[in-house]
This record gives structure tokens, sequence and C-alpha cells, in this order.
């Protein structure tokens, strides 16, 4: 069993950057500031300075970063993904995480010497797809849509050349990643596209007497009533009529949490773990990664896992182990 | 020369009723192209399989292109095995690959992308033609611009769906079992009760999605007759619906033979789907669920 799983965290501002390097991350994951990458979200990312900025202090410390640019171009526009993978080259990104076969392609051909990771957003699911990306574009690790249990994951890493990299903590899809244009059904505003679900520009609360609605567009996504504690409409986590009676269908509002299960999936032959959350504070990035550090540490000499550090930032919000555990689908 | 295809089923029908379904369009509908096979999910495949040669030597014996679809979403070693079984070169049948590990399998043999594989730009496009692609269904969510960019520069045949329920999202969680407070494994085969789909709707009471299974579909019926001309691209899905889907295919080849026009064609569509709403909005680079009358949309 591995003991040494590498821990990759989020980024998104600087200063987010600092504070997982600080609290412990192996890698630090982030994205230049436009639609390149999926989490295109006012007010966050990097510009190229702040990430050569970045990768200095991340490397000095030996940390890696990795640059997130893994949305779909535009037909007709590829110039912004091409000159995204140019810049995490130049500036010396440890790797560059990647969902679209062309940006794929174009970086093989053009930086032979750039690591490619395939994003979750290329929902490579199955030992055929994998093997297609490593032999057609290099791809050295795939981090794994969250569609397998850890069995599965187990059974695959015997049967692919490349690395896993696994997503531990933080928002949940509940859709196979990259395959989803709910968003951009209710607001025209795509993951794929524009980098973004479910955005914020078309969040509305509104009060109707003691019941507060969150819509997203024209669509009512949940209704809370007074004391009930009230999330951001996300559609997937959102509370729908089923044959006229209310139900999170998808799922419930609800993120994921699997530091309890670390030994197992350092017994199924993952690589690296990743924390979700480029939107989130620095507070929440050096409190998860720190938790996470001491846990794999734990792992590593083969102790007990607490889960306590997390209880602060968890607290109030469900968890859920979601796929990994079979009943889940 | 344009052409109408019609996409697989993606609902759980009786087997009796999709074979029905099936011979029908062999006998009468003007389509080009049949699709045939289990995109969304593993387990149903075992109620089809067996009457798939029938099915198949009706609609060849009736001069159609039959295409074989793959599943979207394979997480299983035997749903791997299924689609290493159908893609091999020696089961010598025509494929849409509607994951890239079909794709892969059919690489240096002509073959079908599906509508489930992200192809977004002509980088992609290009690419999966040289792997031996012949004709490539693009997302459901490209707007027109792309679409048009992708047609202009294109060394493969493209086809665009211009009707029926717009895929949207597959998840490896079955929807149908947990509204019944099941999970996938023991799901009782409950998205056979909803030939269309499972209609939800907000806790406003307006219509949101349809839920078939594993996945989820646009409550909205897409209807891009009236654009259909403008495209650029060559083939026309029609994806199923429980209508009669022969009535359908009639009213778009007459769009495509310049008889009948997008009014018309809207009108008698209505009658066909009249519980769902028509829309074009991915068409427009707006909310998928919107639709827009071409005549108010500037060039």
């Amino acid at each position: 069993m591995s003991a040494t799983m590498e821990l990759v965290c989020p980024a998104g501002t600087p200063a987010s950057l600092r504070a997982a390097v600080d609290a412990g991350a192996d890698a630090v994951y982030v994205g230049f500031r436009d639609e390149t990458n999926a989490r295109n979200f006012p007010g966050l990312n990097f510009s190229r300075g702040e990430l050569a900025d970045g990768v200095a202090y991340a490397h000095d410390r030996n940390v890696k970063v990795l640059v997130a640019i893994n949305t779909f171009p535009k037909a007709g526009n590829p110039g912004p993904w091409m000159k995204a993978v140019d810049d995490a080259h130049e500036i010396g990104a440890d790797a560059v995480i990647l969902a679209d076969i062309g940006v794929a392609d174009y970086a093989a051909r053009n930086h032979a010497d750039l690591r490619r990771h395939l994003s979750v957003q290329a929902s490579a699911s199955n030992p055929e797809a994998i093997r297609f990306y490593a032999e057609a574009f290099g791809i050295k690790r795939v981090v794994l849509p969250r569609v397998l249990t850890v069995a599965e994951i187990a059974a695959l890493n015997t049967q692919i050349p490349v690395e896993t990299e696994v997503f531990v903590f933080g928002g949940l899809c509940v859709m196979a990643e990259g395959r989803c244009s709910l968003s951009s059904y209710i607001t025209g505003i795509s993951p794929n596209k524009e980098g973004v679900c479910s955005p914020a520009s078309h969040v509305r609360y509104e009060e109707e007497g003691d019941v507060l609605v969150t819509k997203l567009g024209e669509c009512t996504v949940n209704r809370f009533s007074a004391g009930e504690p009230a999330g951001y409409p996300t559609l997937c986590k959102g509370r729908f009529l089923v044959k006229g009676k209310p139900q999170y269908l998808f799922e419930e509002p609800t993120s994921l949490s699997v530091i309890h299960m670390l030994p197992e999936l350092a017994e199924a032959g993952v690589t690296a773990l990743k924390i979700e959350g480029r939107q989130r504070g620095r507070a929440y990035v050096a409190q998860v990664v720190a938790a996470f550090r001491k846990a794999l540490d734990a792992v590593a000499t083969g102790e007990p896992v607490s889960a306590e550090e997390l209880a602060t930032v968890t607290e109030g919000r469900r968890e859920t182990a979601g796929v990994y555990k079979r009943d889940w689908r | 020369m344009s052409k109408l295809t019609l996409g697989p089923v993606l609902f759980n029908w009786p087997p009796e009723k999709w074979r029905d379904f099936y011979f029908r369009i062999a006998d009468e509908a003007p389509v080009d192209v049949v699709y045939v096979g289990e995109a969304v999910c593993s387990k149903r495949a075992p109620f089809f399989d067996p009457v798939i040669p029938d099915v198949v030597e009706r609609l060849e014996e009736a001069g159609k292109e039959v295409v074989f679809s793959t599943l979207a979403l394979i997480m299983t070693e035997r749903e791997m095995e299924g689609v290493r079984a159908l893609t091999a070169p020696e089961a010598g049948l025509t494929v849409e690959a509607n994951d890239i590990s079909a794709a892969a399998l059919l690489k240096g043999r002509p073959h079908v992308i599906g509508p489930f594989v992200n192809v977004y730009n002509e980088g992609t496009l290009s690419y999966l033609a040289r792997q031996g692609a012949v004709r490539v269904c693009l997302p459901g969510e490209l707007p027109r611009e792309s679409i048009e960019v992708l047609a202009a520069g294109k060394t493969v045949d493209l086809e665009v769906q211009v009707f029926g329920r717009l895929p949207l999202a597959i998840s490896a969680r079955c929807y149908h079992a947990r509204a019944r407070g099941l999970t996938k494994d023991n799901c009782q085969y409950a998205c056979g009760d909803d030939p269309d789909g499972m209609e939800l709707e907000t806790l406003a009471s307006e219509a949101f999605v349809a839920v078939n299974g594993t996945q989820t579909l646009s409550f909205t019926c897409c209807n891009l007759a009236a654009e259909m001309n403008e495209m650029g691209v060559e083939y026309f899905r029609l994806s199923p619906q429980d209508t009669d889907m022969v009535a359908a295919a009639r009213i778009f080849r007459e769009i495509l033979d310049g008889k009948e026009s997008a009014e018309g064609a809207d009108d008698r569509l209505a009658d066909l789907v009249p519980d769902m709403p028509y829309s074009n909005g991915f068409y427009y680079g707006v909310e998928g669920t919107a639709f827009t009358d071409p005549e108010s949309v500037s060039e």
C-alpha cells in the first residue's frame, strides 16, 4: 500500500495559494483569470504575473503548481486556450490539467515537456478512455469523474498506465462532470463553455412572507421556511416536485468528505487526493488542507485518522461519501 | 443532399413496443439513418437484445443505414465488455461512439461520433476525423456560431438534433430509482413507467426537466424546424418521443424538401407533443429553455 498519496489543493487567489502551501499541500491547482478554466468566477484566479509569483513561492517550498485549462474552446476561437497552455509552460507550471481533445493535442505537439493531466471534465471513467488519452496525448494522470466506487477505482488502477487522482472533499457534482448542460439550460451559461455552473449573476433570493425562495434565472430552485438553513441555488442540489411531492431528487445540499476512507483509497492504488474549492477563502483552504495533511501523515504511519479538524468547516452542512459507496447510486 | 436520422430510443419502452416502433419506422418513416441501441443504462439492454436482430433486418431491408449506439457513461467491466464487443472489427457494425472509449476502439475504421462526446471546436473535430470519424452528431448545447464555424471548415459530415427532448446530463445515480426510495442496483426498472421521461416541476409548479433513469433531459422539445436549412450541416436528428415519429419524420422531410414552412411544421408538431413546449435556446446562445421566434433574431 502506498503511504505517500499526494495532496492536491485548490487556490483561487495568491493568498489561498500561499495558505495551501503553508498548510501542507503537495501540489496546488489554479486557473487563469478567464474562461479557460472551470471556476471562472468574478474576483477569482490568477494573472500571468500572479501565477509566476505563486510558482516561485510554491517551488521554493517543494510544492507543485498545476494549471487547470479545463473548459472546451469555442469553435473559431481556440487562441485563449492555446495561450494559456503556452503561458503555463513559460511560467514553469509543473503540469496542466486539460479536458478538450483539441487542447490536449495542441499541448502534446507544442510542449512535449509540459506534464499533462486529464481533467475530471473530460469524463474518462473507464480503461479504454484513459488509455486513449495516455497514448494519444501522453497524459500522465487522470482525475477520475465522480462516478466510480472505490472497488471500481481499484480495478481500474490495474488496467491503466497512468496515475489516478480522486476528489476527497468539497463540492460534489452529481452528474458526470463535463457532460452536464443543466446550468446552460436554465441560464445560458455553461460549465463547459464559460467555466461557470449556476452563475451568481443569475441568483435571486426572494421573500414570500416567512418563506425564502431561491432562484436561478427564472427557475425556483428551493423554498426555505423560517429557521431552515438556506443554501446556494445550485440546480442539482435543488428541491423539485416529483409527481407533486417535494424532493431533493438529484442530491441533498451536501458536500463530499471521505477523510475516513483514505486508507481504502491508498489500497485502491490512488496517487493523488484532490480537495475541491478554488472559490473558497484562504482560511477555509488553510483549515481543510491542514486537516488532510494530518490525516495523510496518520495514514502513512498507520495511525487512525481523525476528522475533528474538519468539524469547524463542515459544521451545519451535510456530508456524503458520494459514489465511493455503492448505494449512493 | 440533406438527410434525416432517427436517434436511439433513449427511454425504457417495453421490448415489443420498441420492436414495433422500429418496424413501423422501417416501413413508413422517410428517414435515411436509424440509430439502434441502449445509450443510457446498461441494465436495460438485456430486454432489447433479443429483438435487435429482427429490427435491424427490417430496417436494412427498407434501405435504412443502421448505426449501433454505445452507452454514454461506461463505469463497470461488464459495460466496457459490451462496448468492446460492439466495436470489435469482426462484428462488422457501423457504430456511434457515445464515449471516447468507443471512439478509441473504432480508431482507423469509419465510425460516427455521438452527441455525448464533447465536440465543441475544430481542434477536437479534426482530431476525431483523423481517427476515422465520418460523421459527428454535435452536442445539444452548441450555439449557431459554433455550428457554422465547424460546418465551414469540416472534413466530416455533421449532424444536429432538431426534434425531441435534449439530453442535458448523465449520472452514475439513477433518479427514477431514487424517486421511489430505491438505488440503481435494485431499481425495479422504475424508468419503464415514463415513456417520455418523468417530468419534474419546480416548487413553483413550473416545468423543469424530464428524468430518464440516470439521464436528465430538457422538459422542452427541441424544435429547429425553422433553422435546419440554414445550418450548413447535412444530417438532422429526430430523437424519439412516445408519439407518432413517422408523422414527425414526414413533417421534417417536407421542410427539407421545401414543401412545408416552419410555421406550418410548428403547428403540426404541436399535435404530436401537445404537453411539451418547444425550445431552441441553445442554438441562439441563450438559456436552453427559450423558444425564440426566428423572425425576431437579427442576423
